[in-house]
């Protein structure tokens, strides 16, 4: 049950691809038919309403909820089915921190750092690039929600993922933040990402490729310039 | 394995940090006790009735640590973060089975002196290994159920409710058990051995619904 | 679109369980002898016995449907290990009745708890009423069906453990004027006793074939109305504890 972790094998095969993807809550449909290429190394913007499936899309990524039609390949492995292959590659960052209230944030990396076979090491680097090492040692419930997002985008790249999932990656982040989160989670990880944002503007800023989801459907798939003003405004109508 | 371990440390951890449930289980336990004094108008009671009393306190003091058990996953995040890393799902149940073992067993190390002092007429002098092993055996059948049952309960709206209108019925083979097997020990003969019929049917109980527990835990993390 | 499948052959299955029925109520009241000891009330046996009987098979029966459905995923076997336990829930009820009257007449207590068939079947009864409430309270369809799997399958074999613990801590004060089992019965009794078990039985699987049909005939309704009128026509399920 270990995946291979270090040597990135990937040359042509897209890092994400789905195939008419669909999913379901009871009767309701989340997603409908939903299909899309993402390049190793490539950043997707997802846009849409709240409601609209970004974040079942993100959760299906993760692979925390199982698609219910069509396919699904995570850096070439077929989900659900060969999920635990990839699992140790996401970083998931959502709007849950998934960090433990009364545990301290090196408490908590080193536990996420346990789950994930990670040397304790990479521990304090992490620390150290969002700026935590001086809180680290108090309880993640005395934090403010700024330093509870850092402290969770440390744990989001503790095991070096090669996919990042990043809902509203930039909440509670002040710029100073920002920028000191951009070597970990911007364009410059290296790593494939896919990210929303309730400022479509700045997503379709750093984005390569946009995903525009509207009632679960795909309105538009493709690069951000051929994305008219006219259309955006009709996604978020 | 080592999986469990680090999801064992991380519980033990939160627990101590918050101990919010071995101390409600022996604080329960104990007024139980109380309550049973004035309930039962006696001073003391032996026997079969003893392990009746005894082993029902056991059963409800450990609901509230199973209602409990997977509150910190549910609420802040954990089961997201276990589903994301690399590891076997069994691990989850492992770690968590044994964590309510150790709380049990941190229980019993204080109700049983407690049920002593309050209640129990008769000496336990040379009973006292029988009696722990008849626990030792006990708390593996209670735990297996009660890992599964509190899974199951902690993604329903009314947790607390249905943890214990489910994991009640279950658990009263265990009760049976326990509190035959605890009987004679509790009736003041000197250095008695707990019944052979009943330890052999508590384990057979305690492998079947492990195994049971263990097949079908899988289920309840998927989505 | 698969045709409405459970439909099929439930009209000659409601007519064979009224007519298996008829003849064992026939054969209760006419044909089986007065038992020496209790008399008539005995009769209530035949009722009794194979209720009893028929909803334990239908629970453990519900536990291997939900079994199927854990390992196949497709939602129909939660909908029929559904149908299984709601229907003997209900005739566990009824087996609960008899039961207790039975005890009146031939002990004189509405209740005894030296007769272990009797306490573990209470158990169990106890066990499977928290089917639906846990059902209820869990709101996403999915996780309901695959949570409901779970209890189900664990309760499935609860069953035998039970009746094994039970019976192994009742000291019988009783004398056990018949065997349960029908073992040591006289003829007509035994024979009477089997028509009667085999009517009950048809009942079961005639009720739970009309509650499989009468989901099934509302789940497709629902995807017709849907694929026609599309998804606002149709309005959205209450928060139930059935699968349907």
């Amino acid at each position: 049950m270990t995946p291979t972790r270090g040597t990135v094998t990937m040359s042509d095969e897209p890092a994400i691809r789905l195939t008419d993807l669909t999913r379901h809550f009871g009767e309701r449909t989340a997603l409908r038919k939903v299909s899309g290429e993402v390049p190793a190394g490539a950043t997707l913007a997802v846009l849409g309403r709240n409601g609209a499936g970004k974040s079942t899309l993100l959760r299906i990524l993760a692979t925390l909820l199982r698609p219910h039609d069509g396919e699904v390949a995570l850096l070439g492995e077929p989900l659900p089915r060969r999920a635990w292959a990839v699992r140790g590659r996401i970083g998931l960052l959502a709007h849950d921190p998934l960090l433990y209230r009364d545990l301290t944030a090196r408490e908590n990396l080193r536990y996420h750092a346990g789950l994930h076979r990670v040397d304790e090491s990479r521990i304090d680097e992490v620390l150290a690039a969002v700026q935590m090492e001086k809180r680290a040692d108090e309880p993640v419930r005395s934090y403010s929600r700024g330093m509870v997002q850092r402290t969770a985008i440390a744990r989001a790249v503790l095991h070096r993922p090669h996919v990042l999932l990043l809902d509203e990656p930039r909440s509670n982040l002040d710029p100073g933040a920002e920028a000191l989160v951009e070597p970990l989670i911007g364009r410059a990880s290296g790593a494939t990402r896919v990210l929303t944002s309730h400022d479509p503007q700045a997503a379709l800023a750093e984005a390569d490729l946009v995903l525009a989801l509207k009632d679960g459907r795909a309105a538009f798939f493709g690069e951000p310039r051929a994305l008219s003003t006219a259309a955006l405004k009709d996604l978020y109508a | 394995m080592r999986t469990a371990l680090v999801i064992l440390r991380k519980d033990l951890r939160l627990e101590l940090r918050s101990l919010e449930t071995v101390p409600a289980m022996v604080m329960f336990s104990v007024i139980v006790f109380v309550m049973f004094h004035f309930g039962l108008n006696t001073i003391t009671v032996k026997g079969q009735e003893a392990a009746g009393i005894f082993t029902a306190t056991l059963l409800i003091a450990a609901l509230l640590g199973i209602n409990r058990l997977f509150v910190a996953e549910r609420e802040q995040g954990g089961f997201d973060a276990f589903l994301l890393a690399p590891v076997d799902r069994t691990a989850l149940f492992v770690a968590k089975a044994t964590a309510l073992y150790l709380y049990l067993t941190l229980l019993e190390v204080i109700a049983v002196p407690a049920f002593k002092l309050f209640l129990l007429g008769p000496s336990l002098g040379g009973s006292l290994p029988g009696v722990i092993a008849v626990l030792a055996l006990a708390n593996l059948g209670i735990v297996a159920i009660g890992t599964l049952v509190s899974a199951i309960a902690i993604q329903t709206r009314a947790r607390d409710l249905i943890g214990p209108l489910i994991g009640l019925p279950l658990q009263i083979p265990s009760l049976i058990g326990t509190a035959r097997a605890l009987g004679p020990l509790f009736a003041g003969h000197p250095a008695s051995a707990p019944p052979g019929k009943w330890v052999a049917v508590l384990a057979l109980y305690d492998v079947v619904f492990a195994l049971l527990a263990y097949a079908v835990f899988d289920f309840l993390l998927e989505d | 679109m698969a045709p409405p499948s459970y439909s099929r052959g439930l009209r000659g299955l409601s007519l064979l369980t009224v007519g298996v029925i008829t003849l064992a109520l026939a054969l209760v009241f006419f044909y089986a002898p007065l038992d020496a000891n209790q008399g008539f009330i005995q009769k209530i046996f035949y009722l009794h016995v194979p209720l009893a009987i028929v909803s334990l098979c239908g629970f453990v029966l519900g536990g291997i449907l939900a079994a199927i459905f854990l390992r196949t995923g497709d939602r129909r076997w939660d909908m029929r290990s559904y149908c299984a336990i709601h229907m003997s829930l209900i005739l566990s009820v009824g087996g609960l009745v008899t039961g207790s009257i039975w005890a009146k007449a031939s002990w004189g207590h509405w209740w005894v708890w030296q007769e272990p068939t009797l306490v573990s079947y209470l158990i169990v009864i106890l066990l499977f009423a928290t089917y639906q409430p846990l059902r209820f309270s869990i709101e996403d369809p999915e996780r309901q069906a695959r949570y409901a799997a779970v209890f189900a399958c664990t309760a499935a074999v609860f069953v035998p453990m039970n009746f094994a613990m039970v019976r192994l801590a009742t000291a019988y004060v009783h004398p056990r004027v018949l065997n349960l089992e029908g073992g040591n019965l006289p003829g007509p009794m035994k024979l009477t006793f089997y028509i009667s078990l085999l009517g009950i039985a048809l009942l079961f699987a005639t009720l739970m074939k009309f509650e499989m049909t009468a989901k099934e005939a509302r789940m497709q309704t629902r995807r017709l109305r849907r694929s026609l009128l599309g998804d606002d026509a149709v309005t959205p399920l209450k928060r139930s504890a059935a699968p349907v």
